[in-house]
């Protein structure tokens, strides 16, 4: 089976069944997307598909049309997102496991709304869960994201 | 006495030994030395400057020996030492060090103490001295309680200063220069020509000298990185998915495995894996105590397998149901044995009995900690040796656990503490890692990594314990005349020392704490804890006892003040009597511009405060009613915590453990039905969302003395909610989760 993520293509071989999830952390060993529920609850396995955000835990491969970028293509700790730089200024994270998901949804929502208000972001953020609460420095750094596109 | 006295006689860090290649400072010289960790097991040409400095040719790194869950502690650990060994702490390695008794945390007891936290009297000072010998015997190297501030405060800062002095001699002695004349700075000690010799130049030469044991710490003008903002080392990992957790690390040719518990006290009466077994990707299907468990190629085919096997088990003999849980609460109250009053001031019966008491009974659910990295541990045993790869708040108990289920000597086993990914508490438990050593035994020289499914998690956590409480108590337009409080719970205490070592005599203080230790003078005023049976097993949740009792008390405070028609933020302050709780208090009122709790049709706003592991923290949360219910508006929080080591970090404790309080007071329950929980993942457990999260304002002052802000954010929390309710609404929240009652926005 062919899968295209961050510009690569891999070929693995991999039940039709399983999710993208498992397949990008244990087969490929992106560690970057985290396992948190397994059911689209918590958000922390929030990639893109063709740019838009998709659970992975829920993606069975079989089901994949399209080319995978996961946080780790989304920025490097050298060559950084947007999102990411904001987040790093803001100091968003305390224990991070959910952030991968939470820089993976604001990705893709400045990519369709590109000065989002508070509303907005509470409407496509509320699927990622961060159980530290780090939220006002989450609202925060996605406005900052905003401006850093707008800017650039 | 000094304070450097002081401090040798409790047996830190003063000292040195000569180690291969090296030095090692802080060998224990006083009193009955304990093992210094990296004596004898160094590589070549690698000094140890005590157990918290360590310095090669290549570098400085510095040993933050607490646990980081994800609040950052191991940064203000790092910058502790860095501040007075003057070095940049972003070009220092950090690392959280081997599992050694020399890492005790004599702070963590010290909660356990009946002594009011405000108590500084000598009596107080004297057992929370004394908490220190106890620790030591048990080697507690324990994360938790709030405890890694005021832990490492003189420590840390010692460590990095008897280095400096240490190096800065050596370096006086090869210059042929007086120790005073010499400097130092950003990793070096400067000459006074300018020159600059590293420190990685002169561990050798430190290592042939007796150390400089004799230091003044810095006062807190003279810091150059502590109390200001600083770049958490980890920020940049956590923001690129490149930060490794436990559940990411990946060694060659690992296996993954997952496991399926029966309810915790049952027993495994049949088992039948035929169908698991002939899975693709399965390796082996194994029963493990009463659990079975799947190795196989990942973790998705484990999890795949597992829901294959028929599994039948046999109930514990205990409550297994919600409603028989409640009983058990009830009844520990109805038959009044008292397992501990440690606040009983007045006569709280006579007074009571000479007017018409309000009257509440409150109650609050079982609750899980939910972490969200699932629990997971990595292990490799062979013959001889065993290696675990787990983030965990009790590596001692993990190492000695471990020993006793192998066979192996502690000395054998390896820990390799993980970046955790949340804990909440949950990580002070050892059923996840033994499961997982019992796993990796049954293939020996294979690498196996045990991840729970969150399923596994939800019905198998030990959670904070649902609790029963009833208020009765007078006020008048003086304020509050008289407070009786009664408290039901299962023992956390017992629950967990019970498990991983054993449990302790006596009344357990956690049942009460946030209710008898508040900063309140009350003439008439008792707070009783009752201890129920141990239905299920529970444990220690962000803030233990105080979680329930912040509620407790701060709403029935509440209910007091206005049956009295007194404002409830004048009233706390009026009946403070200690005078950092009560700047805390007037810091608020001025932070949330409080004018009352009325704010107009609908709306709202209430107040509480909860003094937990030595913080006072007051919050006020504002409410509106909306058609699609209660919206939370905007919340404020003051705490004291006496300095501020780290403030960007603070400030997201107290934020986040404000949140994380409201988030579990409305939408968060656990109930039990044949011995499991019914909720089974977030689905049923919302916690906390970002549409829900209000604006958040938060503000710490400087009055008191040294304190960890991990959990006294939390507690608070629930009670001024619940007071805002009742201020928008007139409807008093006596049960939580709210949701039980009311919907939110």
């Amino acid at each position: 089976m062919q899968v295209t993520v961050n510009g690569q293509t891999h070929d693995i071989d991999a039940d039709p069944q399983m999710p993208l999830l498992w397949a990008l952390r244990e087969v490929l060993n992106l560690t970057g997307t985290k396992y948190g529920c397994g059911i689209a609850q918590c958000g922390a396995c929030t990639v893109h598909v063709d740019g838009m955000a998709v659970r992975s835990c829920q993606l069975r491969l079989g089901d994949l049309n399209g080319e995978v970028t996961t946080i780790e293509g989304l920025g490097q700790p050298q060559a950084r997102h947007a999102v990411q730089a904001a987040w790093i200024d803001h100091q968003v994270a305390q224990c991070g496991y959910c952030q991968s998901g939470q820089v993976m949804s604001a990705a893709a929502l400045l990519m369709l709304n590109a000065s989002p208000t508070d509303q907005d972001i509470d409407r496509a953020m509320s699927g990622n869960l961060c159980r530290c609460a780090t939220y006002p420095r989450i609202r925060a750094a996605v406005h900052d994201a905003a401006r850093r596109l707008a800017g650039s | 006495m000094s304070r450097a006295g002081r401090i040798a006689r409790r047996g830190f860090l003063i000292g040195s030994a000569a180690v291969l290649g090296g030095v090692a400072f802080g060998a224990w010289r006083y009193g009955r030395p304990l093992p210094d960790p990296f004596m004898g097991d160094l590589p070549q040409g690698q000094s140890a400057l005590n157990p918290y400095v360590l310095i090669d040719g290549e570098g400085v790194t510095l040993i933050a020996p607490r646990a980081d869950k994800g609040q950052g502690s191991r940064w203000m650990q790092a910058a502790l030492i860095a501040e007075e060994l003057d070095i940049d702490p972003a070009t220092a390695r950090i690392e959280a060090g081997p599992v050694s008794a020399a890492y005790y945390n004599t702070s963590v007891l010290g909660e356990s103490l009946p002594f009011r936290p405000t108590d500084r009297g000598w009596l107080a000072e004297a057992a929370r001295g004394a908490v220190d010998v106890p620790s030591r015997l048990l080697g507690f190297q324990i994360t938790g309680g709030s405890s890694s501030a005021p832990d490492s405060f003189e420590k840390l800062r010692l460590a990095g200063a008897v280095a400096r002095e240490t190096l800065k001699q050596a370096a006086a002695l090869r210059e042929g220069l007086d120790c005073k004349d010499l400097s130092t700075a950003d990793g070096a000690v400067i000459l006074p020509d300018g020159r600059a010799i590293p420190y990685t130049q002169l561990a050798t030469e430190a290592a042939q000298i007796d150390p400089i044991d004799q230091v003044v710490l810095r006062d807190k003008s003279q810091w150059r990185w502590l109390g200001r903002k600083m770049r958490r080392g980890d920020i940049v990992a956590k923001s690129t998915g490149t930060q490794i957790y436990g559940a990411d690390l990946r060694l060659p040719d690992m296996l993954y495995a997952s496991v399926r518990a029966v309810p915790q006290g049952g027993r495994i009466t049949s088992l039948d894996s035929a169908d698991a077994e002939q899975m693709r990707g399965v390796r082996r299907v194994l029963q493990i105590g009463e659990a079975v468990a799947v190795i196989a190629e990942t973790s998705w085919h484990a999890m795949q397998a597992l829901q294959a096997v028929d599994l039948q088990w046999a109930a514990p003999d205990t409550a297994g149901n919600q409603d028989q849980i409640w009983d058990s609460l009830t009844q520990a109250l109805d038959q009044g044995d008292v397992d501990s009053r440690l606040r009983n001031d007045g006569d709280v019966e006579a007074a009571l009995a000479d007017g018409q008491p309000v009257t509440a009974e409150y109650r609050v659910p079982f609750l899980a900690h939910a972490p969200l990295e699932p629990m997971n541990a990595t292990v490799r045993v062979d013959a001889d040796r065993c290696e675990i790869w787990t983030g965990t708040q009790v590596p001692d108990f993990v190492v000695s656990h471990v020993a006793d289920l192998t066979g192996l000597p502690q000395d054998a086993i390896t820990l390799h503490n993980q970046m955790m990914g949340g804990s909440f508490g949950r990580r002070l438990e050892l059923d996840f890692i033994m499961q997982a050593v019992r796993i990796a035994a049954e293939m020996p020289g294979q690498p196996i990594q045990m991840i729970w499914s969150r399923a596994e998690d939800f019905t198998h956590d030990q959670p904070r314990p649902a609790q029963i409480a009833r208020g009765r108590g007078l006020a008048d337009k003086t304020g509050i005349r008289a407070l009786d409080l009664a408290v039901a719970s299962p023992s956390v205490t017992a629950s967990w020392f019970g498990r991983v070592w054993m449990a302790p005599p006596g009344p357990d203080n956690t049942i009460t704490a946030g209710a008898w230790d508040q900063p309140f003078a009350i003439p008439d005023y008792r707070v009783t804890g009752h201890r129920a049976a141990e239905t299920v097993p529970v444990s220690s949740w962000r803030s233990v006892g105080a979680s329930a009792n912040g509620f407790f008390h701060g709403s029935f405070m509440d209910e007091l003040f206005d049956a009295a028609g007194i404002d409830p933020l004048q009233g706390l302050i009026d009946a403070c009597d200690d005078r950092v709780s009560r700047l805390v208090l007037e810091e608020l009122r001025e932070l949330s511009g409080w004018t009352g709790r009325d704010l107009g049709p609908g709306r709202g706003r209430g107040v509480a405060f909860c003094l937990s592991f030595g913080v006072p923290c007051a919050e006020v949360v504002e409410v509106t009613e909306t058609p699609q219910g209660i919206r939370l508006d905007r919340a404020f929080a003051v705490a004291d915590i006496g300095t501020v080591l780290d403030p960007v970090n603070a400030e997201a404790q107290l934020s986040g453990g404000m949140l994380f309080g409201l988030g579990h007071a409305m939408n968060c329950e656990l109930t039990y039905r044949d011995h499991m929980p019914q909720q089974t993942n977030y689905h049923a457990y919302q916690a906390m969302r970002l549409y829900q999260a209000p604006q958040v304002q938060v503000r710490l002052l400087e009055n008191g003395p040294v304190r960890g802000l991990g959990e006294p954010g939390v507690p608070p929390a629930a009670p001024a909610l619940a007071n805002a309710i009742h201020a928008a609404t007139g409807m008093r929240v006596r049960e939580l989760p709210m949701t039980r009652q009311l919907r939110f926005a």
